[in-house]
């Protein structure tokens, strides 16, 4: 059962790939879509019998590479990790899968729309379920190469192939440092699967083990979880490689709802909790993990407040949301973490979808500026997006209020050195997911409308393809909550997670009175400075932009982050790639190389071919010359 | 089959049907039967070498197929040829590239059609006996030999500007060859011993492996080619028409590969380790700086040239490694670049036959009219900038792998190696490929023909079988790999 979960996707691909043009693209629409609702089936009864204790298992397909003491094999890891994740993916890309069969019904590439989602589908589920650290690397990649190809899909639009190659690029920084973790973890263990790193680990000589990098004599564990999360933090666009996220909303907005909100991004969070009997070893990177990720949390959050575009104050909210996944991470919090990737996984994607509907009965509209009364419009779609964003910030018995709380909860009864910080700054990044949540709702669906009143007018909500998917969504991102949170973070979470992850060590603790109401409070003003400014008094927006026009500008130019880039680095790769080839390979090599070689030699030539002028004057001349030089020889000795 | 003497078929094979083919009289009609003459004769010898890697014996650690025929007796010069683990696939690397290289000449060369097949099946006949000769005078005869034909190809059949390309290329390879010339006249002197297998290990005193192996190190740092020596390639390159460039860089650049193998580090064992510092450092700088250069470049043909020196580096930096990681991954790597770069070359030839140029800003938009095609060309990209499950990964993995046990440096020069080619690769690709057609030239272009499809998908095929399936290939090379590293371990235990 579960490789038919994984390989379902991946026929759906091949079917696509192969035979797509010889059928009409319902075809491949129904295929595809059919094999991700029956793979989707097929995770829940897994995961359902993964709710209970129940041991790991592992299928071995067969043996991928094998050098020296080097030794892959391609396998299925079945735990309650994978199972969680298997939930996550296939849900979120069977809805993704079939909203997109509408979404795209004007697109001329429909059969390699779809397979190239399966093909995502299956390199997403191969890292997942992956039981070593190179078969990992390889879903790893391969779901970049999937988000590079579906960035790009319209592939007459420049932007959006300039942003699938910085998507690519970015990420590849990334994976050098995964890359370089996973080679380092054979070098100190001897192995790269689960199961023998993990067990290598109740050695505590291992513990201690220290390691030269670069010149420097570094704590191993330390050194080989930084490189690993250098990995998560490219996957996962955190703060320093999180440029790339922004753009790749150039994508159609089914893939950004699937890859770039609820699973993709997330899987550097999976690989930490999947690494997580190692990361509890490594002080260091995860004082830095926390930092990075707090950091990212409200760095991102301050970006979103001032956003334009309804895609990209959704990306820049994920990016923030991941933050707070990391530095719940960070803390030993894992378990919270993967809760609120699992709960962020369904109410992120119906936000990206509820706009994806916005955008498409507008048009391709995605100015917010342009928009506005939307209610009257599209109330369904204006339903969701309520629901979803009651679902982000939190709100009591909806899915998110549970994961963000426990998180937060974490982090105040954590006792790392981050641990205030990052309290800190996840209940300020709450107060600002709740002001732009409610920015973008009241922009969008409420006020007076400010689009084109022809666009406005045909504005209207889409058939049950598209709004089907966004009823299983709002349905996950309410009810995931109560239904499973006893099970992630409640009282039967050692049985559950059962050794797949490390659980702290604490009960349940519950926040101080004061300190819950804070949370709701900061939420509570979030909500109202944003009705305030958007809904009863549009004018004080304009006035306390220009009033704080420097901060304006830097949140609404994302801390210009893109264009120090541009100016330090990427300019200077260029310049310095043109240097090396007209300084370096022309002026220098080859001018003192062959062609020099071959200068020297027709100079020389020419300069002996003098020698022999012809004149019979000239050569007397010599002969004379030397008969002097001889007989002053002679004369002397 | 012991009495039969499959190896000196393989190797002549070729060079019969070339000279059956000089016997047809060229002319408008003929020139097919040429054509299908050389295909088939390149296509038997494909085969038979699949039937020498059927009967090849993983379990064997020295040379199989062995033959011995006493040359010139006075001087102990044999006729000694042999296949191991190492030898093997870079036998079948020839012997599948050559059909290839005739199927992709099919319409694109129409003069002078039967000397440039002698030529083609001439330089088979010689790279297979190059890889399989024991003895180290006809090693150097058929190395120095596969020089003629390539010589030949570029300067009859190349581009514009071959004249300075040939001269540049034998310009460099000269004053290789004449070194490494030297040093087997140095061997010879000492030891009296012509064999490679007897050579192994530790047979010279320190001071002159050091003067053999900067020798032997300048003829194949030529050839592979490494950083600063690498600037004949890009020209060559350019200049051959597309099927010399396939078996130029699938083939010509692992002699490179293979004589640091059989003779730095099997023979010069202790110099190789006084040396593997600068070696370390030209591979990095390779990867880095090439990377980097290739990124400049504004054709086509000249950007994947400048990859393939960087790709190179990965192999060097394997190679001297000498330890399994390393070596096993270099060896992969040379394979997969084998078929890769043969591949891209290929696929650059494929719009230049429409074309007639490989400048990049040229094209643009080509998905549109070209979809199969762009297809292909991804999976070929894909590859060299090493995405997992495609050849190129598993190679520059294990080398990885190899150089952390080595110094964190070389690993993380390397490692670099996976950032940069992205970024030159997929530029190339978006330049190409993506966006609109604005230059209306492109707008009546036709998409792959039946015979380009012949040509590409074995070699999709082998990139994925490569990068799922590594083993077929680690395999029967672990054995002789584990020898040369054994020997190379004992020599400096002493």
């Amino acid at each position: 059962m579960a490789s038919a979960i994984i390989f379902l996707p991946l026929l759906g691909f091949l079917f696509c790939f192969f035979l797509g043009h010889s059928f009409s693209f319902r075809v491949s629409q129904i295929i595809t879509t059919t094999f991700l609702f029956v793979a989707t089936l097929f995770s829940w009864i897994i995961f359902f019998k993964y709710l209970d204790i129940k041991d790991t298992e592992i299928y071995i397909i067969f043996n991928w590479l094998n050098s020296g003491t080097f030794s892959v094999n391609w396998s299925i890891r079945l735990d309650s990790l994978t199972t969680t994740m298997f939930i996550v993916v296939t849900t979120v890309s069977a809805c993704v899968h079939l909203y997109s069969i509408e979404y795209m019904k004007e697109d001329a590439s429909k059969t390699r729309f779809m397979g190239y989602l399966s093909l995502f589908t299956f390199f997403m589920l191969v890292l997942v379920s992956s039981n070593n650290l190179l078969q990992m690397f390889f879903g790893w990649e391969g779901v970049g190469l999937a988000s590079y190809l579906l960035i790009g899909f319209w592939h007459h639009k420049d932007s959006a192939n300039k942003a699938a190659i910085k998507a690519f690029v970015v990420n590849r920084i990334g994976d050098f440092g995964f890359a370089l973790g996973i080679v380092g973890i054979f070098l100190i263990f001897g192995s790269i699967n689960f199961d023998s790193i993990f067990s290598s680990l109740d050695n505590s000589n291992y513990h201690q083990e220290r390691i030269n990098f670069i010149g420097f004599n570094f704590p191993a564990i330390d050194l080989l979880c930084f490189l690993l999360f250098i990995g998560a933090m490219g996957k996962s666009a955190q703060l320093g490689l999180h440029t790339w996220l922004p753009d790749a909303m150039e994508g159609p907005t089914p893939v950004s709802a699937l890859i770039h909100a609820a699973t993709m991004v997330t899987a550097g969070v999976f690989m930490v909790a999947r690494m997580s009997p190692l990361f509890e070893f490594a002080n260091y990177t995860n004082l830095f993990m926390t930092f990075i990720g707090a950091s990212t949390a409200i760095f991102a959050a301050s970006i979103a407040l001032t956003q334009n575009d309804i895609k990209r104050v959704i990306a820049y909210s994920t990016c923030s949301q991941l933050g707070y996944m990391f530095f719940a991470a960070g803390l030993g919090a894992y378990n919270a973490s993967i809760f609120h990737l699992m709960t962020h996984g369904f109410f992120k994607a119906l936000l990206f979808l509820s706009a994806g509907s916005v955008i498409h009965a507008l048009h391709h509209e995605q100015d917010m500026r342009k928009m506005g009364g939307l209610y009257k419009k599209l109330p369904f779609t204006g339903l969701m997006m309520w629901t979803g964003s009651l679902a982000i910030i939190g709100f009591p018995y909806f899915s998110g209020y549970y994961s963000k709380e426990s998180i937060l909860e974490n982090a105040y009864f954590s006792t790392s050195y981050m641990a205030n910080f990052a309290y800190f700054v996840g209940i300020l990044t709450a107060l600002l997911t709740a002001f732009y949540s409610w920015r973008l709702l009241f922009l969008t669906f409420h006020g007076e409308n400010r689009s084109e009143i022809s666009i406005y007018e045909h504005a209207n909500e889409s058939s049950w393809v598209m709004k089907f998917p966004l009823l299983i969504l709002a349905f996950g991102s309410v009810f995931v909550g109560i239904f499973f949170s006893e099970f992630f973070i409640g009282k039967l979470k050692y049985s559950f997670w059962n050794e797949s992850i490390i659980l702290l060590d604490q009960g349940k603790h519950y926040l101080p009175f004061v300190h819950a109401l804070l949370i709701k409070f900061s939420v509570a003003v979030g909500v109202l400075i944003a009705a305030y400014f958007y809904f009863y008094n549009k004018n004080i927006a304009l006035k306390f932009s220009k009033y704080f026009n420097t901060l304006y500008l830097i949140s609404l130019n994302k801390w210009y982050i893109d264009e120090i880039y541009n100016f330090i680095i990427v300019k200077n790769y260029f310049s310095l790639a043109d240097l090396f080839w007209k300084r370096g390979d022309q002026n220098f090599i080859d001018r003192y190389g062959p062609n020099g070689i071959s200068k020297l030699i027709s100079l020389s030539s020419s300069f002996f071919s003098r020698l022999q002028s012809g004149y019979l004057y000239h050569y007397a001349f010599v002969m004379l010359g030397g008969l002097v030089i001889l007989l002053t020889w002679f004369i002397y000795y | 089959m012991t009495d039969w003497p499959l190896l000196s078929v393989i190797i002549f094979l070729p060079l019969i049907g070339g000279l059956i083919i000089l016997l047809i009289k060229e002319d408008s009609i003929s020139a097919n039967n040429i054509r299908w003459s050389a295909l088939w004769t390149s296509v038997g010898t494909f085969v038979l070498s699949c039937v020498l890697w059927l009967q090849f014996s993983y379990s064997e650690r020295s040379y199989q197929f062995v033959e011995k025929v006493s040359w010139f007796e006075d001087f102990n010069f044999n006729y000694h040829i042999g296949v191991d683990g190492i030898s093997l696939f870079m036998i079948l690397l020839s012997t599948f590239l050559t059909p290839i290289c005739i199927l992709a000449s099919w319409k694109s060369i129409t003069k002078r059609v039967k000397e440039y097949m002698l030529a083609f099946l001439f330089l088979e006949t010689v790279m297979i006996g190059m890889f399989s000769s024991i003895d180290i005078l006809l090693f150097y005869v058929f190395f120095e030999a596969v020089l003629i034909p390539m010589y030949l190809i570029i300067g009859i059949w190349g581009g514009q500007n071959r004249i300075y390309a040939s001269f540049k290329f034998f310009l460099y390879t000269l004053l290789g060859s004449v070194l490494m010339l030297l040093a087997i006249i140095v061997i010879y002197r000492i030891t009296g011993v012509m064999n490679i297998e007897q050579l192994q290990g530790n047979y010279f005193n320190k001071s002159i492996q050091i003067f053999l192996w900067i020798a032997f190190f300048a003829s194949f740092a030529v050839k592979i080619p490494m950083w600063p020596f690498h600037t004949w390639l890009p020209d060559a390159h350019v200049e051959a028409p597309t099927a010399g460039s396939v078996i130029l860089a699938g083939v010509l650049l692992k002699m490179g590969g293979y004589g640091f193998i059989r003779f730095n580090i099997g023979m010069l064992p202790e110099a190789t380790v006084f040396f593997t510092p600068l070696v370390m450092i030209l591979s990095v700088i390779a990867i880095v700086y090439t990377s980097l250069v290739a990124l400049a470049q504004s054709d086509m043909k000249k950007l994947i040239a400048y990859s393939s020196v960087a790709h190179m580096g990965i192999v060097t930096i394997g190679i001297f490694l000498v330890n399994q990681q390393g070596l096993e991954g270099a060896m992969l790597q040379m394979i997969s670049h084998g078929i890769v770069s043969a591949a891209l070359f290929l696929s650059v030839g494929v719009i230049y036959d429409r074309m007639h140029t490989r400048e990049i800003s040229f094209y643009g938009g080509l998905v549109n009219k070209m979809p199969i095609y762009s297809t292909v060309f991804m999976i070929f990209v894909l590859s060299s900038i090493g995405l997992p499950g495609t050849s190129g990964f598993i190679g520059e993995f294990l080398v990885i792998v190899g150089a952390f046990q080595f110094s964190s440096f070389v690993a993380i020069g390397a490692a670099f190696g996976i950032i940069l080619s992205a970024i030159y690769m997929l530029y190339l690709y978006k330049r190409v490929i993506f966006g609109v057609i604005t230059n209306n030239k492109l707008k009546e272009i036709l998409d792959l023909d039946l015979r380009e499809k012949i040509i590409l998908i074995p070699l999709i095929i082998l990139v994925l079988i490569i990068g799922i399936l590594p083993n077929i290939f680690l395999d029967p090379m672990r054995l002789s790999i584990e020898l040369i590293i054994n020997n190379f371990n004992l020599a400096n235990a002493k």
